[in-house]
């Protein structure tokens, strides 16, 4: 096990701890040269991060592109094999798994995509879509009763049980994804990743499907891990939430504690560049753009990866990598200037 | 101030397999020098079309503009040569692009890209360009600008090649510059920085700007008037205090309650924007918005309401604007 005491990252209120990331690292190797390839270097896309996430419980995971929230959720569905540390469902290590174990292990941690027009095979009915996952692991061979629990399933995600027989194609953005739910919810699972689920829907259809994850979330007793970019989203939806930049947590806490009192210089510049809608309340707003750009996950700054933006940076920052201190009740911050 | 441009009933239409849609039926807005205005709506409403459609890039076939003006500097860009429109696109109206990616040329460096630009326009010669670009690149806060001329578009990161994008569009001193999701394909930390960036320099300059978002926040922070679109119409216009507001239209008011807000306290649930967004090639004579409606009223079905004024420099194209914005004021007091 890890240095981590287990349960410091989880939120006092909730159940039973669910899942527990520990010392995760996912490093992609960077090849050069076509006939003799050699490994010039790595993408360190997740550096060694750590949370829990209790059962019932909603974990915003936020960050900018390439920050490595997306690297994570597929580690922890199990799509990528990571470099370093643990993933520990029920108490149970994942990386141990055999074939088998790790099918199972499938039907009670799913997946909602970003991109309801990619994710859903456009030769396949709507409930054949839905359907195939009960096909694939026999959860429900009989094919009259699969069909019924599809229609059962549309009739949950808001659609007519008719659009059983359509395709993707004849459906809108919103429709789209609320068959990728129905299909993420058709082998009951007791965790999902949503995975920037709403962020490609047009603003007027977002709404409708983030209150759809929510009562999801109480009708099945449903865990989420709700990867995504758009702040306020996550701040409606998730009771905790972790900040990552450069592959690491640089801050964790309760949700409402996150916004009222961010603390990493990182999560402030975040939170003052989302534009608020109203012009009002944006003409009296401080705007304090935070300047350059996220540097390359391949060479990241040494010590503190946000040092080189940041305006709290001393010396220190450059040299030691700050570890993550609970500097409140459940509010950690990987930050030495705060 | 002076009126810069004026669309003025603009329809552009495209053919298609499953009939006519009409993206942009019969808009009407106009742009005061210096000005910064905002077209605001979803997918599929004809903000892009309407861009283009100023521009005089709407491909045919399938698509044509079949109707309307668009004034600008005393002459109508829609019946307009094509060889006095190229005089103008880059010119007198410069553009920026949602895809900083796709609209620089892969193969060629940033430098040939700035300074084709200000040769072909201006009659720059080499050396002139080149200082040029390197001025540019400077003024859009690009590190090193000489040695970026030589580089390529891959070179550089989403946000850097955003900031090319703007120089180039400012790159002929233009008066105006429409920017169509300027910042949606970027980061929201890279957002602010261009944004920033853009309002910096169109007020330094005196540009007028036309942002074309489906951020509500963008346009609450950036913009002086705001045009909300709703399947190829105008069904609201005004200073941005007042669409924000006094929202009246049942669209715009149902829009701004269904986002979640960072300055408010957590909701319980949100209010969305019930049903789906309408189908184009499918609208009748009556107000497309009426299936989603919680206002509408019989004459919706029949007629598309023409835009009514609510008050001094707004309107909205409803006819039930007096009730929306009295349930509106109920609400708030109750």
């Amino acid at each position: 096990m890890s240095a981590v005491p287990a349960m410091a990252f989880a939120a006092p209120h909730a159940g039973d701890i669910l899942l527990s990331v520990r010392g995760l690292k996912m490093h992609f190797p960077v090849y050069e040269g076509a006939l003799f390839r050699r490994i010039i270097g790595y993408v360190k896309a997740v550096d060694g991060i750590d949370f829990d996430i209790r059962r019932g419980e909603t974990l915003g995971l936020v960050g900018e592109s390439g920050c490595g929230k997306t690297t994570t959720g597929r580690c922890i569905l199990q799509l990528e094999r990571p470099s370093a540390g643990q993933i520990l469902f029920n108490g149970e290590n994942l990386a141990e798994f055999d074939r088998d174990q790790l099918r199972a292990m499938r039907r009670r941690i799913q997946v909602i995509f970003q991109d309801p027009y990619s994710s859903l095979n456009p030769r396949m009915t709507v409930g054949d879509i839905i359907g195939e996952p009960m096909k694939v692991h026999r959860t429900e061979p009989d094919s009259a009763k699969r069909e019924r629990r599809v229609r059962e399933l549309l009739h949950t995600v808001g659609l007519n049980p008719r659009f059983a027989d359509r395709y993707p194609h004849e459906m809108s953005g919103g429709q789209r994804q609320r068959v990728g739910i129905a299909r993420a919810l058709s082998l009951q699972p007791d965790f999902i990743v949503c995975d920037e689920a709403i962020s490609a829907l047009d603003v007027s259809i977002q709404a409708q499907i983030i209150n759809l994850l929510e009562d999801l979330r109480d009708q099945f007793n449903l865990t989420y891990l709700f990867i995504a970019h758009d702040l306020s989203v996550v701040r409606h939806l998730c009771h905790r939430v972790a900040v990552m930049y450069l592959g690491k947590v640089v801050e964790l806490a309760e949700c409402d504690e996150l916004f009222d009192n961010p603390m990493h210089p990182y999560t402030r510049a975040l939170l003052n560049a989302v534009p608020i809608p109203d012009p009002e309340v944006e003409a009296n707003r401080p705007h304090q753009v935070i300047q350059g750009e996220v540097p390359s996950p391949i060479n990241p700054p040494s010590g503190c990866v946000f040092h080189p933006r940041c305006t709290l940076a001393v010396d220190g920052c450059k040299a030691s990598t700050p570890r993550l201190r609970e500097l409140r009740p459940g509010h950690w911050v990987a930050c030495t200037e705060v | 101030m002076a009126t810069l441009l004026e669309v003025d009933n603009l329809q552009t239409q495209f053919l298609t397999s499953a009939g006519i849609v009409k993206a942009v039926d019969g808009i009407s807005y106009d742009v005061e020098e210096g000005e910064t205005v905002a077209i605001v709506g979803e997918s599929g409403c004809g903000k892009s079309v309407s861009a283009l459609s100023i521009m005089r890039l709407i491909p045919w076939p399938p698509g044509r503009i079949i109707g309307g003006a668009v004034r600008f500097e005393g002459r109508d860009l829609v019946t307009l040569s094509d060889a006095d429109m190229r005089k103008v696109r880059g010119r007198r109206i410069g553009m920026v692009f949602q895809e900083p990616m796709t609209s620089l040329n892969p193969v060629l460096t940033i430098g040939l890209q700035l300074t084709e630009t200000v040769r072909h326009h201006l009659g720059l010669t080499q050396e002139e360009a080149d200082k040029r670009a390197v001025d540019l690149l400077g003024m859009v806060g690009i590190s090193d600008p000489a040695r970026r001329l030589k580089q390529y578009p891959h070179h550089l990161s989403g946000g850097m090649r955003q900031r090319v994008m703007i120089a180039l569009a400012l790159s002929c001193e233009p008066k105006l510059i429409i920017a169509d999701e300027p910042t949606t394909a970027l980061d929201v930390t890279i957002q602010a920085q261009i944004l920033e960036l853009m309002k910096g320099l169109t007020r330094r300059l005196g540009v007028a700007l036309i942002v074309i978002t489906h951020n509500l926040g963008v346009v609450a922070r950036y913009a002086d008037r705001v045009n909300v679109m709703y399947a190829g119409k105008i069904i609201e216009r005004g200073r941005a205090r007042d669409i924000y507001h006094r929202p009246s239209h049942p669209y715009t008011l149902a829009l701004l309650k269904s986002v979640p807000r960072m300055d408010q306290p957590r909701r319980d649930k949100l209010d969305p924007v019930e049903g789906q967004p309408p189908d184009l090639t499918r609208l009748d004579d009556g107000c497309a918005f009426r299936p989603r409606c919680g206002y509408r009223v019989e004459r919706c079905e029949r007629e598309f309401p023409p835009l009514n004024a609510v008050a001094a420099g707004h309107v909205a194209a409803c006819f039930e604007t007096a009730r929306v914005t009295r349930m509106e004021k109920e609400k708030v007091v109750s």
